[in-house]
């Protein structure tokens, strides 16, 4: 008895020894809410944010940005430009470790390159490193992919020859497509090469498990050169796409992190902890274009009426509770290497002032009250929010112009298709996201030759001179000039009524440690920590 | 009753290849594409897309590949999920739709059979009543109403069970989940036995029991169940075909990695793959409870029984 006690008190004593060492062994675990399950985990292949955030965690490009969205060198510890922009040298970090342990090397680099650029690869975006020589022509057939402007001078230095200065080309890099894989265990795996125990990675973390649907975890990659500076030492991703499941399950206390939420939840969080709510304007515009081929739609007076007859204001704070913000621009703004972006005459006005202006610009168009009949059809995808501000828009220009507007919804697929193939519309919605924070990736939409994205295929030949000028100026304040110059054009003739800008919502628990709210919504978990 | 399965099975194989045959062609029918996204692809990119999955091949030569393929197993690759294929993720989320509807189609049909019984034997008194409200609510109630109400009740108010995820596949985690996908059907079971149960009871043999002087409970249990679970047991093979493959809703409300989501996402997606993977698993499941219910109604009802 005596002896069972005594084993019993031993036990206890050796329980609260082990509790109370605990928290010093204790891994430091995030629970990170993606919304969404990735859908491939190889690079050449990822398309979307919640993918580029699992991907980034995993390996790391020459350039990556920090916590606050700022380009820093990553794989690359160092470069240098040649004097005419189209030579960079990039000399690899020494210490820049696989995984498994093995160095980065620059053939490593050229490797995934020529990967991500062989049309049997089928990359969907490829076209993000064609400023790099021949990786078009490569892309589209017919140029071996050893063309490709890419050499290795020796392990550890890599040499990047591009088609033309690319004041963005260090931006690009940036981008999950540039990330490297392991050339070894490419060759070895085929495309098992992401599956877990396979994947070989060089960034600061290391697959550890998948189960779709369900979890993605990373464990902290030791051989990874800033390995003593990385706090955590698990990240489980959970890909829950249903947005209020996520937020009932931070609640809960099961998820630190939360990307994207129902904008309808915004105040109820806030109040009751506005410090866990961040909104950071994205580099993202949500846009109406108008059909410039088809009548009434070809005349600038009526795209700039029925523009200047849309209450921004109203849309953004009344439909989407703030987190969007009202925009006059093609171009978001908090582009460090754009600034302010060119807006239209109108956007000073008051929204009164608007409408009377845009009457009479109607008015001598000859449509509307007293004229031609004004038929307007919206097209845009399927989605609540979507339908909102459409029926909120047809309800202003019915008012304003006493136009006669139908709604028309198609699912996301088709609705895309539609525009891509360049089918005739009145008035769509559209969305663009920057690949790269740069103004050119939004100026572009409008370029007469771009026959898959300038939706109502506008044509412009100064607009269009003014771009190509654009990209071979080499000095960034000539070249922004040019840029705003460019936009005005557009600005002034309407083709794309520029409506909201988004917001990246997040949800981070207060124990979140080194967050840094950044309007390229770049997140590596290396820099986070929970307490 | 041998010959009598072997005959089934090999009914089946028509069926299959012609539920294969009308989804193929309708699903090409809708406009767009796996490839076509908010986020579009530059021309040059979708060539070498549609190329790299035969995409750019005449539909008729796509259809009897796809046949071809599906006869030895191989499914295709995911459009959309591309590190897996088709076999490999039914493969992996088939198991928790399974278990997760197995306990969901157990609670329905035991909590339905009980209930049911329970009310037709107080027909008409306030707990038939009651039970018959509870259950039309059951039904009319929608799980994406249900699911979130159980879970700001038990996970976020009173912090008895999580808010979701499948965890380590224990109890706490799956209550919920199964009691949402369970409710519906709970309601339907009662529903159907109640009535029949009311009928049999006003059976002729049920009165010549009764006037033998059996207890109530051998009458109820051994005579009048026996007619009265047959509407009840027709039920079962559809209800269990769709509870076994998975509930989208459910799964959505509580995260859990089942295939119930594969409908829907591949569907919205355009992954052609998926939907015939998830249409061909659906049919499967069918055929197979059709089949064991029919061997189940012989059992219940030598009229029918199989020789």
């Amino acid at each position: 008895m005596t002896f069972m006690k005594l084993n019993l008190r031993a036990a206890l004593l050796l329980g609260s020894l082990m509790i109370g060492a605990s928290p010093a062994l204790a891994e430091m675990v995030l629970h990170r809410g993606n919304s969404g399950e990735p859908q491939t985990l190889d690079q050449s292949q990822t398309s979307i944010d919640i993918e580029a955030f699992i991907v980034k965690d995993l390996y790391e490009g020459l350039t990556i940005y920090d916590a606050n969205g700022k380009i820093v060198p990553g794989a690359a510890e160092s470069w240098t430009v040649s004097d005419d922009g189209t030579v960079y040298t990039f000399k690899i970090r020494a210490d820049a470790k696989w995984s498994d342990g093995s160095p980065v090397t620059a053939e490593d680099f050229v490797f995934s390159m020529r990967r991500v650029e062989d049309p049997k690869t089928a990359a969907g975006y490829a076209n993000i490193l064609y400023p790099i020589k021949n990786a078009e022509k490569i892309n589209k057939g017919g140029m071996p992919v050893d063309q490709l402007g890419m050499k290795a001078v020796d392990e550890k230095t890599l040499e990047i020859t591009l088609e033309r200065p690319t004041p963005f080309f260090i931006e690009l890099l940036s981008h999950q497509t540039a990330l490297p894989i392991n050339k070894a265990s490419f060759e070895k795996n085929g495309a098992d090469f992401v599956k877990p125990g396979k994947l070989v990675g060089n960034g600061a973390f290391k697959l550890a498990e998948h189960v779709p649907n369900d979890h993605l975890t990373v464990v902290k990659n030791e051989n990874y050169w800033d390995a003593a500076n990385v706090k955590l030492d698990k990240v489980i991703f959970y890909p829950i796409d249903d947005q209020a499941a996520n937020v009932r399950r931070y609640e809960a206390g099961e998820l630190d992190l939360v990307y994207n939420f129902s904008s309808d939840q915004i105040d109820r969080l806030r109040a009751s902890n506005p410090k866990q709510v961040h909104v950071t304007p994205a580099a993202a515009t949500y846009y109406y274009p108008f059909d410039t081929r088809t009548e009434p739609f070809n005349d600038v007076r009526v795209r700039q009426a029925l523009s200047m007859a849309v209450d921004r204001d109203f849309l953004a704070k009344d439909i989407y509770n703030g987190t969007k913000l009202p925009v006059y621009s093609m171009v978001p703004p908090g582009l460090e290497t754009y600034g302010e972006p060119a807006k239209p005459d109108f956007a000073g006005m008051s929204q009164l002032d608007r409408e009377d202006k845009a009457v009479a610009l109607m008015k001598e168009a000859g449509y509307g009250e007293g004229g031609k009949p004004l038929n307007i059809e919206i097209r845009y995808n399927t989605n609540p929010n979507h339908e909102r501000v459409a029926t909120a828009v047809a309800d202003m220009w019915k008012k304003t112009f006493g136009a006669n507007v139908t709604l028309m919804n198609l699912d996301i697929s088709s609705h895309y298709a539609y525009l891509q193939e360049g089918g005739k519309f009145n008035v769509a919605r559209a969305g663009w996201t920057a690949d790269y924070a740069d103004a050119e990736n939004f100026l572009n939409l409008s370029v007469s030759s771009n026959k898959t994205f300038n939706y109502g295929h506008y044509e412009n030949p100064e607009f269009d001179a003014l771009m190509k000028k654009s990209y071979e100026e080499r000095d960034p304040a000539a070249r922004s000039k040019t840029l705003h110059e460019a936009e005005a054009l557009i600005m002034r003739d309407q083709p794309i009524a520029p409506l909201m800008n988004d917001a990246n919502l997040w949800l981070v628990a207060d124990k979140v440690k080194g967050w840094g709210d950044n309007a390229n919504n770049e997140h590596l978990s290396k820099y986070l920590s929970v307490e | 009753m041998f010959q009598f399965v072997l005959r089934r099975l090999a009914s089946a194989v028509p069926t299959l290849f012609i539920v294969v045959t009308i989804s193929f062609f309708l699903m090409r029918f809708a406009p767009g594409g796996p490839f076509n996204l908010e986020r579009p692809l530059p021309p040059a990119t979708m060539e070498n897309l549609m190329k790299a999955y035969h995409l750019d091949q005449p539909l008729w030569n796509q259809y009897l590949q796809y046949l071809k393929n599906a006869v030895t197993g191989d499914f295709g690759p995911s459009y959309i999920y591309k590190d897996n294929t088709i076999a490999e993720l039914i493969g992996k989320g088939l198991p928790y739709s399974v278990q997760l509807g197995t306990y969901a189609l157990l609670l329905a049909l035991i909590g339905g059979v009980i209930v049911g019984t329970l009310a037709a034997l107080r027909q008409n008194s306030f707990l038939d009543f009651l039970v018959m409200s509870v259950a039309t609510t059951g039904v009319t109630v929608p799980n994406f109403v249900v699911g979130p109400i159980l879970t700001l009740i038990f996970a976020l108010m009173l912090s008895w069970v999580p808010a979701g995820g499948w965890g380590d596949g224990s109890l706490k985690f799956l209550i919920l989940p199964v009691i949402t996908l369970a409710l519906p059907q709970l309601a339907v079971f009662a529903r159907l036995t109640r009535g029949s149960m009311i009928e049999a009871l006003h059976a002729d043999h049920i009165r010549t029991a009764r006037a033998y002087g059996l207890p109530q409970r051998a009458v109820v249990i051994t005579h009048a169940m026996r007619g009265a679970l047959l509407p009840v047991v027709s039920y079962l093979a559809p209800c269990a075909a769709a509870l076994l493959t998975g509930s989208a809703v459910v799964e959505s409300i509580f995260t859990i990695p089942g295939v119930g989501r594969y409908f829907v996402l591949g569907a919205i997606n355009r992954d052609y793959t998926l939907v015939m993977g998830t249409v061909v698993l659906v049919a499967i499941f069918v055929i197979v409870f059709n089949l064991v219910v029919d061997i189940l109604y012989g059992l219940l009802d030598p009229r029918v029984r199989h020789d």
